[in-house]
Formats: C-alpha cells, structure tokens, sequence
C-alpha cells in the first residue's frame, strides 16, 4: 500500500515534470525569444532614429514658410540667396547642384560603362586582379582628400586650361567625376555579370562578333542595372558636400557658364550653418535647403526602385 | 517647434549612448573636495578666437586639473546662439550680440578678451599694395572689376567673400562698405582657405585676420595707414573687431575662473600676443556695438 502510494506519487510527480517541460519554452526557444528580441529593438532604434530625422528636417525645413511666411514659389525660382537680408531665392543653389549632378554622370558613365565590359568580358583576370582593388581603393579615400587634390590640382590646370579664377562648374564636374566614377562602375560589374551566360552563348552561337555581343544583347539586357548605378552615382554626387564646396567657389549666383563660380544646394549648407541662429530666417532657409537634398534623395532612392522593378519584368518575359 | 527641439535631443541623447558610453563616467569623480576648483567649461563658437580659446584652456586645465574645459569651433553664430540657449557656458563670438539677429543682447554678459585686426589682402601679382578707402569699397561693391583701375596690373578682380554672417564680413563691411550691400561673390567658410585661395589665384582680393598673413600673398594698407597692431590700438586702422566671450545670467565658479585668467597678465601679456592678437589691455580705444570709438 504504502509502496504503490509512493509509486503513484513518483508518477506523479514525473508527469507533472514533463508537463512543466512541455508547457514551458526550451531553453532554445528562450534564445530565440531574446535573439528576436534583439533584433526587434535595434531595428526599432533605427526606425525611430529615421523618422525622427525626417520629422526633424521636414518640420525644420517648412518652418521658412510657416513661420518667416515665404512662399514657396518664391523660394524655388527666386534667384537671390541673400538670407541676411530676408531674401532667400534657392534657384541657383538647385540649379547648381542638378547642374554639377548631371555633368559628373554624363561624363563618368562612358568611363564606368567602358571599364566594367573590360572587367567582366574582354579581360576578367586582369580586371579582378587590378582593377577591382584600384576602384575599391577610390570608394574608400575621404571626400575631404578629393576636395584638396581638386583644389591643389583642378582649380589651378582648369584656369590655365579655360581661364578664370578655376572655381566653378567644371572644376567640381572634373572632381565628382572621380568620386562617383567608382560607384558607377562596380554597380555595371555586377550587373554585368548577373546578365544569364545563355544570352551570350545563344549570341555567339549565331554567329554574332565578339563586339556584336557585347554592345547588342549584354548592354542591351543589363541596362536596367547599368541605369541603376547611374542614379546610385548621382546620388552621391548630389549629396557630396566638402569636396564639391573646395571647388565649386561658392558664390550663390545663377551659373552663366561652367568656368564661374557657382554653388550647390550642400555647399551653401556648410559655409552658412555655424553663422547662423536658431530659429531666424537664415538658419530656417538652410533648413529648406536640407529638406530640398533629403527629398532628392528620396527621389532617387524611388527611381531606382522603379527601374529595378520594370528590368526584372524584362528578364522574366 | 519646441517638441522639435526635444526630439533633437532625443537624437544627440540615442547618438551619445551609441558613441560615448564611456565619458559619462569620467566627470563624477571631479565633484569631490571643495577647496580646489571644479566643474565643467565649454566654450563654443568663434572660429578665429578658438586657437587662442584653445591654448589659454589647456594651461588652465593644467593648473586647475579638476576642472574640465572644452574648446569647440562652429561658428560665432553657433556660440552665440548655444550660449543663449543655455547650452555651454562660454560662446565666442567676433562680432558683438547686438549685431546679431534673434540674439537677446540683454541676456548676455559681455567679456572681451582680445582684439584682432584684419586686413583686406590681394595676390601677389596684381601689384597693389595701397589702396584709398573709396576704391576699396568700389571694389567690393563691383563697380571696379580691374586692378588697373587703381592703379595695378591689367587683370580681372576675383572677389573672394567669407560666408554671410561670418564675424570677420561683418567687421569688414562694417567699416568698409558702410551698409552698401557686397557684389555676390566666391564665398569660402575660414580664414584658412581664404589665405590658400588668394595665395594662389592671380587677381585674388579678400581679408584676413592679420595672425593669417603669409609672405605668399601682399597685406594691403588703406589710405597709406598699414596694418598693424600699433595703427588698431590707435584705431588709426580701422578695421579690427573684439573677440568675445559671452555668458548668460550667472556663470558658475570654474566659468568665472576662466574669464578671470583669459583677462589677466599671463594670458594678454603673452599668449594673446604671441598667437597674432592684440591684448584688450594695450587698446586706447573703445568700441561700442554701435560701432561709435571713444579714447580711454
């Protein structure tokens, strides 16, 4: 009797055990939990990092037209940047930094495009043994560097070259060329390579040229991407602040021409932002300017979207 | 607008404990003994007084070890409007509060702690080296675009400007343009490179600070008057500005200190002078916000 009891208790309690261990987590799952738990706190930390930047620059930002009560359109297409004063025209900051943008991509592109056909199709080896390392090694030197080398070399050859000061247009096109160059290129590498091998061989099978290959069916299909790292290029042109400001000359004038000095919408940002107080119509105008960048950049950001949506429709038909 | 500065501190609060989680400890320890000085000094601001800001903390941090001075840059815009919010204890500024927009002049206590001269300044090869006070003022407004007009080489004038609302474009338009606005110009945020840019760019006009002249570009003196100390304690050159440190409402005792040891022998007798200012106990002159000089 007294045994059985005791039996049936020690069932009993080995059952309870195992219910315990079946109703409660492993200690795996627990691991999971604080693994996931981790992960949600740093991805909330961001987010509220993010959208308090945001609100932070858009409240900032509006505050020129709800507070100092500029209207807008006067503040895009108005042509005199002289905040001292009260008047805030930002066209030739906007007009100077889309301007800059353009000219780097325009000249940048055919160079990029050039090298990552010779990286991924004329001469892989060669490409990923000394070009890869050389173009990683550009990505990495500090804008300030591109700025000083602009300013000891670029201004002086462009005023020999083109008269002038030296400051303008051209000197920051020649500089952000350099800078967005490596961008742009291993973007192309890679979508390159991504074009599918049966393409080219399907080509070549034809009995089509090397060349023919190349320019016709690879270029062809991989445009989406290489207009892709065009739009990542200027991106970083538009958003480039201290190299351009060494020189571009900083003089907010609407551009003439491309060997005057001019400025961008982020080089007037750094001259201006120490010199002036919170919350007066100087700092609030430079404010706008800020949310005029965080809006572009948001706009590429969406461009590039579109376009790697609509290619990989390409790809699939 | 103010929930949008306590987001902005929520931001520098999240960056502070991502970056710094290290410093918050260092600064308890120093509260300890009364007899000797402590606390905490930043001084933010002016760009032009920083190196002197600078130097002058480190020897009194090294005298008063308890205490823990900052030295930061940012513009005399930013120290100004940083000392007004309350946010450091010391903002330098080149340019008196009352010059300034959306500062309350009557909130802050005023120290002024040296005084430099500047000076417009040309490349070397546009052969000037005098000017009248009325050419300059073309110059600047663009009614003379060529350095034979006065009297140099035939060469185009490249104006270089500081950014607007730059302390030292204000003490020179000050006492140049005499509130005629400047021709919009290059605008370039330092001393620094303002004295590479005209060093290097043939028919380069621009000023500096006169601790910044170089032998790489040409000092220019105005109605024969030349820039130096001598002429600014005189106030026969005119244009020269003071360096302030501001306070608001009552500094603490290590703040008081400090202005108390910027303002005497060891620092205006030797500091001050061998970093390119002028000690505010050599000036027979006084200056006002308004700009009015009376003699002491």
């Amino acid at each position: 009797m007294e045994q059985t009891n005791f039996q049936l208790k020690k069932q009993d309690t080995q059952s309870q055990e195992w219910s315990k261990r079946l109703h409660h987590a492993t200690r795996a799952t627990r691991e999971d939990w604080i693994g996931r738990g981790i992960s949600y706190l740093c991805i909330g930390v961001i987010i509220l990092v993010v959208a308090s930047m945001l609100w932070f620059i858009t409240s900032k930002g509006i505050a020129t037209f709800t507070q100092n009560h500029v209207s807008l359109w006067k503040f895009l297409s108005g042509t005199d940047w002289s905040p001292s004063q009260g008047k805030i025209g930002a066209l030739p900051m906007i007009v100077g930094s889309f301007a800059v943008t353009f000219a780097a991509a325009i000249v940048a592109t055919p160079f990029a495009v050039g090298t990552a056909i010779f990286m991924t199709e004329i001469s892989p080896n060669k490409g990923r043994k000394f070009l890869q390392p050389v173009i990683e090694l550009l990505v990495g030197i500090p804008s300030v560097v591109y700025g000083f080398i602009g300013l000891a070399v670029v201004v002086p050859f462009m005023r020999h070259l083109v008269g002038g000061s030296g400051f303008g247009i051209i000197s920051a096109t020649f500089v952000l060329f350099v800078m967005v160059l490596p961008t742009i290129t291993s973007m192309t590498v890679d979508s390159l390579r991504a074009v599918p091998r049966y393409y080219k061989e399907a080509s070549l099978a034809l009995g089509a040229t090397r060349w023919q290959t190349v320019s016709k069916v690879i270029l062809r299909s991989a445009t989406p991407g290489i207009l892709t790292a065009v739009i990542f290029g200027m991106a970083r042109a538009f958003g480039e602040a201290l190299a351009v400001q060494m020189v571009i000359g900083n003089a907010a004038v609407m551009p003439k021409d491309l060997i005057s000095a001019a400025s961008t919408l982020t080089s007037q940002l750094t001259t201006g932002i120490g010199d002036t107080i919170d919350g007066t119509l100087p700092n609030n105008a430079l404010w706008s300017l800020a949310l005029i960048l965080l809006l572009m950049s948001l706009f590429f950001n969406a461009l590039v979207r579109v376009i790697a949506k609509r290619g990989q429709l390409k790809h699939e038909r | 607008m103010n929930k949008g500065s306590k987001l902005a501190m929520g931001i520098a609060a999240i960056s502070l404990l991502l970056v710094g989680c290290g410093k918050a400890t260092s600064s308890t320890s120093s509260k300890e003994s009364s007899a000797a000085l402590s606390g905490k000094v930043t001084a933010v601001g002016s760009t032009a007084l920083q190196p002197l800001a600078a130097k002058a903390g480190s020897n009194f941090t090294a005298k008063n070890s308890k205490v823990n001075l900052t030295v930061q840059g940012g513009g005399s815009g930013t120290g100004l409007s940083q000392v007004q919010a309350g946010a450091v204890s010391i903002g330098d500024s080149d340019i008196f509060a009352e010059e300034k927009d959306g500062i309350k002049a009557d909130k802050l206590t005023d120290h002024k702690v040296a005084v430099v001269g500047m000076a417009p300044v040309v490349n070397k090869d546009t052969g000037i080296k005098n000017l009248k006070m009325a050419q300059l003022k073309q110059i600047f407004t663009g009614k003379i675009t060529n350095w034979k007009e006065v009297g140099g080489k035939d060469e185009k004038i490249v104006i270089i400007n500081r950014a607007q609302g730059s302390g030292t474009r204000a003490t020179f338009e000050n006492a140049v343009l005499k509130g005629t606005d400047a021709v919009k110009s290059q605008e370039q945020d330092s001393n620094g490179a303002v004295q590479k840019i005209v060093a290097t760019t043939p028919g380069a006009v621009s000023y500096l600070a006169f601790s910044y002249f170089t032998n790489k570009l040409q000092a220019v003196s105005i109605d024969n008057v030349t820039p130096t100390d001598n002429n600014v304690e005189t106030n026969k050159w005119k244009i020269w500005s003071y360096e302030h440190m501001y306070t608001k409402g009552t500094p603490d005792k290590a703040t008081t200190a400090f202005l108390k040891y910027m303002d005497s022998k060891t620092v205006q007798d030797s500091l001050v002078k061998d970093m390119g200012y002028i000690s505010i106990h050599d000036m027979k002159v006084t200056k006002d916000a308004k700009g009015v000089v009376t003699q002491n």
